[in-house]
């Protein structure tokens, strides 16, 4: 059934348990797609892509998935098939006729070659006029089609066809982590985001501080997070396993900091996760409320609130009530979060603002 | 009143801890000590350079000369010059920024040596001076000096405003150099996303030093830009029809028209966020109904027609290049000017690919995309037009070929990600990652660079009257082509990888080899830079060897091919008539080029003025006040700038005659040298025996 898996998958060791319900991605997979007059310009663009990629990613594939190249979840397999498409189809009409022609005409052409014909007048032929401007509408035509549909398709906001309804998580960006936050289930993470194999997962995200941007390469889209604002996100993890996931869009000193690892369960390991969560988790209150929202990596966070330790490093948080998520947004577009309300005070910027301007101190890098 | 709040009133919010190395003094922890090194280096190169430059000037008695002949002068050719120094210094610090940051990202796995901070400047300063420091004044010089003359004009039409705008963009990069020693730049990017750059949550002089040089450089663009329209529509040679004059400057036109049309909504987006940062607005804050995104809408509105700015002078180049050294007409005219015409029009079409992921509906996205694609019609045309050029043609492989050949090879790859990028859904997976940094030097390098540096191959006989050393430029150009590639290539993979942009450091071992890989191509790139220097010293010790003085060293076809070399200062004795495209070739053919005129007439030249410098120093004062919030500055030097316009009003007495007796004695100087030359055929281009007269009896001459 898979159309670009295999060649992927038989180079890559996979550690975690093939467990492989039947997903949207089986149903959706476009299979129509792959004529079989144009298989061949799949392949080879695999083959490149795997030339490049082997390499790169055998050496961190058994611990995160990274790459939509690799992909964990129906959303970022279409897109890494649609990537396959649009690259092989440029590399056979637009490339190649361009790189075949071009040392082809210099050597034929060149300056000291006698026998080639000389023309320096010939500066206009209809016919290959024509052939200039017919070539690449014909071809951004083909590509325009795929533009169309997979942009509809692949909609993030549009929810994934399954038979069980979809997770609810709400996602708040915060300078230099994600709060990961379960309505229904009551708690919410730092650092780790569980989610259900082979359920689809609704996002909604908004961020208490600058804009950023939510990315897990190997399940999906990416999606922008912005103050006062609520986006969604859609996707679904088909196999269980450990996927990087991060924020793509530069924030300040903690950046490169702020990545998560989005961990696909089994749906009954999950249900043991949640519950074990509720049992060990931390109460969140106003004080760690307040934490979170400091300028902070995960780990000076931990470090400054010890009880927050865990033995992975993530931060597990119960008694969560489903009313923060949208108090937050309005808090932020209302500018009464306590890091605003400091900011008022502290005038248009003569003085030093306490937030977010201290760098953190140079930290051992997060082993997961 | 408080001694504190006097110091405030007179040296704004300037304190010890402005200085760079301040902190490390203070607190020498390793990692200030470090970073407070190199920008205490930094600072001490600015500071430094500038003294020599001084105290050179000053030991051997120029300054006279640097004012008249120079600062004050209103003359396109060496406001021209001038821009281009400026584009070559702030080249020289904007690469060795990025060399920092290759080094720092190669050695990232640990947390490198730079701290983020210290990264972030780097970053934002380097994108900042690359497209308005480095491309813009360069693509601006090369412009004004080739298309007056490409159009046989005496100059441009408002030779003053051109000045002007000359020194408000020196005004805007001694500002971004300032930033080196007074206080930090910004770390939000060159494209700035509030609210990062919001006053509360970047309180600092970074972004007000981005928001001022910005305004300095963009003010500058939007004046040029209305002035080389105005010249390109009005100055025309008798007989030049539109459709006549060679497409570089067809390039500059569709250039200016768009500089005009895409500034002001970037100084409309500063200005906004300036008002949210100085008076306590609410444009683009996250709260009291602010929104970011009109921001980045208005950016994008501005910011991908700029690119097309830049990227449309250098097709124009190419163009010039091809045809030249293919010795044949450019292939496809009508076409080119359609498809650049095109191009133009729809890079006003397309600004929502910058934010695919904002999470607007797919039906925007899809339609953006597919805008984004057609712009891939009119490249492609032109990339098939520049290759039927070469067809039959005769191709000589010269220093501007190879850049020529590397843009095609390149800039197709580059653009096949730009069509990657362009589709919505594979846009989620790679956008703001190193996929993108790779895609956007893939077409701004060879693409605009490569083709600024062919042109100044090109053209530089032309300016200075001697040519460049061949085989230096040989040697810089494959640097740069190989450089190029082992930099960016790693880049996709990294990108595709999932490493984020403007990543400090990170935590996964399988990015090293290709951040080593990447560094290593930065250093061949800055050995590049490195040998344009190096030929550039070379060329100027051997000038005399290498003179062209009869000015057609390249058997050029449009008409700055047809005076000497440096062309004198009124360009040409007598305005010429034109009757055809490659108007030159035209000429040469029909042994109509290098004749002496019927009769000489008295030459009106727009004087030196002052106006150009005092503005731009005002400039620079009112933007120094803003940043630093040294208000009696600001108040004085706006005094000041109403004061000189109104001054400048006044004068009357603004244009020189040269007598005709002086031209003509001028011109028959020189008839005597294209006289006295000897004709060369292209096989002998390169070589000391070249002056300046192309052969036109062997290959080459109109068949």
């Amino acid at each position: 059934m898979r159309v670009v898996g295999p060649g992927v998958r038989r180079w890559i060791v996979n550690t975690q348990p093939r467990h492989r319900p039947a997903t949207a991605a089986d149903r959706s997979c476009p299979r129509r797609w792959v004529g079989a007059r144009f298989a061949w310009t799949v392949s080879l663009a695999r083959c490149i892509a795997l030339a490049v990629l082997v390499l790169m990613l055998g050496s961190c594939v058994g611990n995160e998935h990274m790459s939509f190249l690799d992909p964990q979840g129906p959303v970022a397999h279409a897109e890494a098939v649609h990537f396959y498409w649009i690259v092989g189809i440029m590399a056979v009409f637009v490339a190649g006729p361009i790189f075949l022609a071009l040392p082809f005409f210099l050597w034929r052409y060149r300056y000291g070659n006698a026998r080639a014909k000389y023309a320096p007048n010939w500066k206009d032929s209809a016919p290959v006029i024509a052939f200039t401007w017919i070539g690449p509408v014909l071809i951004v035509c083909g590509l325009g089609y795929f533009v169309w549909t997979d942009s509809h398709r692949l909609n993030p906001y549009r929810a994934l066809a399954s038979n069980q309804p979809p997770l609810q998580m709400q996602v708040i960006g915060y300078d230099w982590k994600w709060l990961f936050i379960y309505p229904k289930q009551g708690i919410a993470t730092i650092g780790t985001m569980a989610l259900p194999v082979g359920r689809p997962v609704t996002l909604h995200l908004t961020s208490a501080t600058v804009m950023q941007s939510f990315f897990i390469p190997a399940l999906g889209s990416q999606i922008y997070a912005m103050g006062g604002m609520v986006t969604r996100l859609n996707l679904e993890a088909m196999h269980p396993g450990r996927y990087l996931g991060e924020n793509t869009m530069y924030n300040g000193n903690g950046f490169h900091f702020q990545k998560f690892t989005a961990v696909g369960m089994t749906p009954d390991r999950f249900k043991a996760w949640v519950k074990q969560v509720k049992f060990n988790g931390t109460p969140i209150d106003a004080r760690i409320l307040t934490a979170i929202g400091t300028c902070s990596t995960r780990e000076q966070m931990i470090a400054a609130m010890p009880s927050l330790a865990s033995t992975d490093g993530a931060i597990y948080l119960k008694d969560v009530s489903p009313g923060l998520f949208p108090a937050i947004v309005k808090a932020v577009k209302q500018g009464t979060t306590p890091g605003l309300a400091h900011a008022a005070q502290g005038g248009s910027g003569s003085r030093r603002s306490t937030t977010c301007k201290t760098p953190p101190p140079r930290l051992a890098r997060a082993e997961p | 009143m408080s001694t504190a709040s006097i110091v405030y009133d007179i040296i704004g919010r300037f304190t010890m801890h402005s200085l760079p190395f301040y902190d490390m003094v203070q607190n020498p922890t390793k990692e200030n000590l470090i970073n407070g090194s190199i920008a205490g280096f930094a600072a001490c190169v600015a500071v430094g350079g500038l003294v020599i430059v001084v105290a050179g000037i000053t030991y051997l008695k120029k300054w006279r000369w640097l004012w008249s002949e120079w600062l004050t002068s209103t003359d396109h050719k060496k406001i021209g010059i001038m821009y281009v120094v400026i584009a070559f210094v702030m080249m020289g610090r904007a690469i060795i920024e990025a060399i920092l940051m290759r080094a720092q990202q190669a050695w990232g796995l640990d947390g490198g040596f730079l701290s983020p901070n210290h990264f972030g400047q780097l970053f934002s300063t380097h994108g900042t001076i690359m497209i308005f420091f480095m491309a813009m004044p360069f693509l601006i010089g090369v412009i004004n000096y080739v298309m007056p003359l490409q159009i046989g004009a005496r100059d441009v039409s408002f030779p003053v405003l051109n000045s002007i705008s000359l020194m408000l963009t020196a005004a805007g990069a001694i500002l971004i150099m300032a930033s080196l020693v007074f206080g930090q730049f910004s770390t939000g990017g060159w494209f700035g996303y509030p609210p990062y750059t919001e006053a509360h949550f970047l309180p600092g002089v970074g972004p007000d030093y981005w928001i001022w040089a910005l305004s300095l450089s963009g003010l500058g663009s939007t004046l040029t830009g209305i002035n080389f329209a105005v010249t390109i529509f009005k100055e025309r040679a008798p007989g030049m029809k539109l459709f006549y004059m060679p497409l570089f400057t067809w390039a500059a036109l569709c250039t200016s028209i768009m500089m005009i049309f895409a500034m002001p909504p970037l100084t409309v987006a500063t200005a906004q966020l300036a008002l949210d940062r100085y008076l306590g607005f609410h444009y683009f804050t996250n709260e009291l109904g602010g929104d970011m995104m009109h921001f980045v809408n208005l950016f994008w509105i501005f910011g991908h027609p700029e690119v097309y700015i830049l990227i449309i002078p250098a097709f124009g180049i190419y163009s010039e290049v091809f045809s030249t050294y293919s010795g044949k007409a450019l292939f496809g005219y009508a076409s080119m000017v359609l498809a650049i015409m095109c191009i133009a029009i729809l890079s006003f079409t397309v600004w929502v690919h910058h934010f695919f992921t904002m999470g607007q509906g797919p039906s925007i996205n899809a339609v953006y995309g597919i805008a984004s694609m057609l712009i891939g019609i009119p490249t492609g045309v032109k990339i098939y037009d520049w290759m039927w050029t070469m067809f039959r043609g005769r191709v000589r492989i010269t220093a501007p070929m190879i850049y020529a050949i590397g843009f095609i090879v390149l800039f197709v790859l580059g653009g096949m990600s730009g069509i990657v990028l362009a589709n919505p859904s594979v846009d989620f997976q790679v956008h703001n990652t190193d996929f993108l940094v790779a895609h956007f030097h893939n077409v701004i390098i060879p693409g605009v660079l490569f083709g600024l540096i062919a042109g100044y191959h090109f053209w530089f006989p032309k300016v200075f009257g001697y040519r460049l050393d061949e085989r230096w430029g040989i040697f810089a150009a494959c640097c740069w082509t190989l450089g190029f590639m082992l930099a960016f290539f790693p880049l996709y993979a990294l990108g595709i990888m999932g490493l984020p942009r403007r990543t400090v450091a990170y935590a996964q071992p399988a990015y090293v080899p290709l951040e080593m890989a990447a560094f290593g191509g930065a250093l061949l790139i800055g050995v590049a830079l490195l040998s344009l220097l190096i030929q550039l010293v070379v060329s100027y010790l051997h000038r005399d060897e290498n003179r062209v003085p009869v000015g057609d060293p390249w058997d050029g076809r449009s008409l700055e091919w047809a005076c000497a070399a440096p062309p004198p200062e009124y360009n040409f004795p007598v305005i010429p008539m034109v009757s055809d495209r490659d108007a030159f070739t035209a000429a040469k053919a029909f042994g109509t080029a290098y004749l002496p005129p019927a009769e000489y007439v008295d030459i009106t030249l727009p004087k030196n003025a002052a106006m150009g410098p005092v503005i731009g120093a005002l400039g620079f004062a009112i933007a120094f006040g803003l940043v630093w919030h040294i208000w009696w500055l600001v108040c004085l030097a706006t005094l000041g700038a109403f004061a000189t316009m109104i001054v400048r009003g006044f004068a009357r007495d603004t244009t020189k005659t040269i007598p005709a007796a002086e031209v003509e004695a001028e011109y028959e100087q020189w008839l005597e040298v294209v006289r006295a030359a000897t004709p060369v055929t292209r096989a002998d281009e390169t070589r000391p025996v070249n002056q300046g007269l192309a052969d036109q009896t062997a290959l080459g001459a109109a068949s």
